[in-house]
């Protein structure tokens, strides 16, 4: 109640709320579209590898948007390249780009002597979410929404049978990089929610979550939508309410609502497995 | 009329410098089921891969239905090989089904009833009708790949290209499979299938492509599928060819 008296009177927290609401759909739904492609680790990379473009941004004065998609999309790049020609498996090449890009982020923001800044960008600080800045994470939240609802129909077929759609002809590998940029995106527009290290969560998380509790895609990237910004509205709370770091609740609050379906979930939950096991067993007694 | 389906011309395909396909050349005819039969790493794979554009070639003229392979796309449909499936993936039968639909759909555009109804009659072709609204990973091997044929089905091509249709599949399945591939061939239709088992390659197919790497014999099944042609390709004495009685 208290909580909610304090979102009517202060407009900070209206920002934070509308900001933090918007990060929760969209990391939810792109990332229903990256773990079905068992992409779960990349989304951590890209997170990690916004930090360079989002410090050089700082440094020439521009909008650290665009900064940062450089940096994000040229690390996807980067990835494919050196797994694509060499003996080097995929989550190696992952982990070699990714702590590379993260390490000259570090090396440009200590340069610029900004430890503040580079704390609130790992961590996140919705609290302090400024008009701008939630009008762009609005922006970019409804820019997201609409290019997945225009390529669903793409999106669907690679990530379930790639080989398929490039058999009629869908340029799949300009897909991947259109999901790259995408992902980029969405993690530009956490880092004030969540920060980079914990942006990974929210993508993985909610999307998670929503696998266990239906079996058609659709529906699972509208629950993880909803889960996301449940965990956002639910996280802020105690973030405010508590005076902790905005990321780190809101990542808890997804978590909890994970374990919950992980064990409760109809179809796919542990007690039902046990369950049916259980009766199995029985039924042959 | 027989016309040329799928004209293949020097193919050479490697994987960085080790050779996967070597000079492979043939012609086949419309309206036949064509075998891929091999020993392991005899390039069965990546041979229709490279057919089909998906993986670059290193040399070699692909033309299907007289076209370049990139210009027919749409008129090709292929089937995966099982394993490549997530089977876990939130997706009905219907559901996977209605994405043979998709080549002829235009950007931004969602199949609607139209593309359903089809989707259900290519189910109902295949006998899974009734499993319409199942995930796919509910269902058995035999039932998955019949799913998956209703999914090329749908897709209403010419050429049909199938990996390893029949591993993990239950007889009953197989022959439903077969019996609709046959079905497509009288229709015209061009069928390409890599296949594992050799024991009912004569039963199954008008002709057999038998690759080791180079083209080894190409033909009417009852010419390729003797001993000595055989025993060239798998480099093993061919003994139990004769306790199949041939």
């Amino acid at each position: 109640m208290e909580f909610i008296q304090a979102v009517m009177e202060y407009g900070f927290l209206q920002k934070a709320l509308l900001t933090s609401t918007m990060v929760g759909i969209i990391c939810g739904v792109i990332g229903c579209f990256i773990i079905l492609r068992g992409m779960a680790l990349m989304g951590d990379a890209i997170s990690h590898a916004v930090l360079p473009g989002v410090a050089i941004s700082y440094m020439l004065g521009i909008n650290f948007f665009f900064g940062a998609v450089f940096s994000g999309v040229l690390t996807a790049i980067a990835i494919g390249f050196v797994s694509q020609n060499s003996r080097i498996k995929h989550d190696t090449s992952i982990g070699i780009m990714f702590t590379a890009a993260f390490a000259a982020g570090i090396i440009v923001i200590t340069m610029l002597k900004s430890s503040t800044d580079l704390y609130h960008i790992l961590f996140g600080n919705v609290l302090a979410v400024r008009s701008s800045d939630m009008w762009i994470t609005l922006g970019i939240g409804l820019f997201v929404i609409a290019l997945v609802y225009l390529f669903y129909k793409e999106l669907l077929v690679t990530s379930f049978d790639e080989t398929m759609a490039a058999a009629y002809g869908l340029p799949v590998r300009i897909i991947h990089y259109f999901l790259m940029t995408l992902l980029t995106m969405v993690t530009v527009a956490s880092l004030q929610t969540v920060g980079i290290v914990l942006v990974v969560a929210m993508l993985i998380t909610p999307a998670a979550t929503a696998y266990l509790l239906t079996d058609r895609l659709a529906v699972m990237v509208f629950l993880a939508a909803g889960i996301g910004a449940v965990s956002s509205i639910v996280g802020l709370y105690f973030s405010f309410t508590y005076n902790l770091a905005s990321g780190a609740t809101i990542v808890m609050a997804a978590t909890s609502l994970f374990i919950v379906a992980f064990l409760f979930s109809p179809k796919h939950g542990w007690l039902f497995k046990l369950a049916k096991t259980r009766r199995q067993r029985a039924s042959l007694q | 009329m027989k016309q040329t389906a799928i004209s293949v011309q020097d193919l050479y395909v490697s994987y960085f410098g080790t050779e996967a396909v070597s000079g492979v050349t043939l012609d086949i005819e419309s309206g036949n089921l064509v075998g891929i039969v091999g020993p392991n790493g005899a390039g069965k794979s990546t041979f229709i891969k490279s057919v089909l554009g998906l993986i670059p070639r290193d040399k070699g003229l692909v033309n299907i239905l007289g076209a370049p392979v990139k210009e027919v796309q749409k008129q090709i449909a292929y089937v995966p090989q099982r394993n490549h499936i997530d089977w876990d993936f939130p997706i009905t039968v219907l559901d996977a089904v209605l994405l043979g639909t998709y080549p002829k759909l235009k950007w931004f555009r969602r199949p609607r009833k139209k593309e359903k109804q089809w989707a259900m009659e290519c189910l109902r072709r295949v006998g899974m009708e009734d499993f319409s609204r199942r995930q796919i990973g509910e269902l058995s091997g035999g039932q998955q790949q019949r799913v998956f044929l209703a999914r090329a089905l749908a897709q209403e091509a010419d050429v049909f290209f199938l990996d390893e249709p029949f591993v993990g599949v239950d007889v009953s399945s197989e022959e439903t499979i077969v019996k609709i591939l046959k079905e497509l061939c009288r229709h015209g239709k061009t069928v390409v299938v890599v296949h594992h088992d050799l024991s009912k390659a004569q039963e199954y197919f008008d002709q057999l492509i038998l690759l080791n790497k180079e083209l080894v014999g190409f033909g009417a099944v009852q010419d390729v599928f003797q001993p000595d042609v055989m025993q060239r390709a798998y480099q093993t004495p061919f003994a139990f060819m004769n306790e199949m009685g041939v």
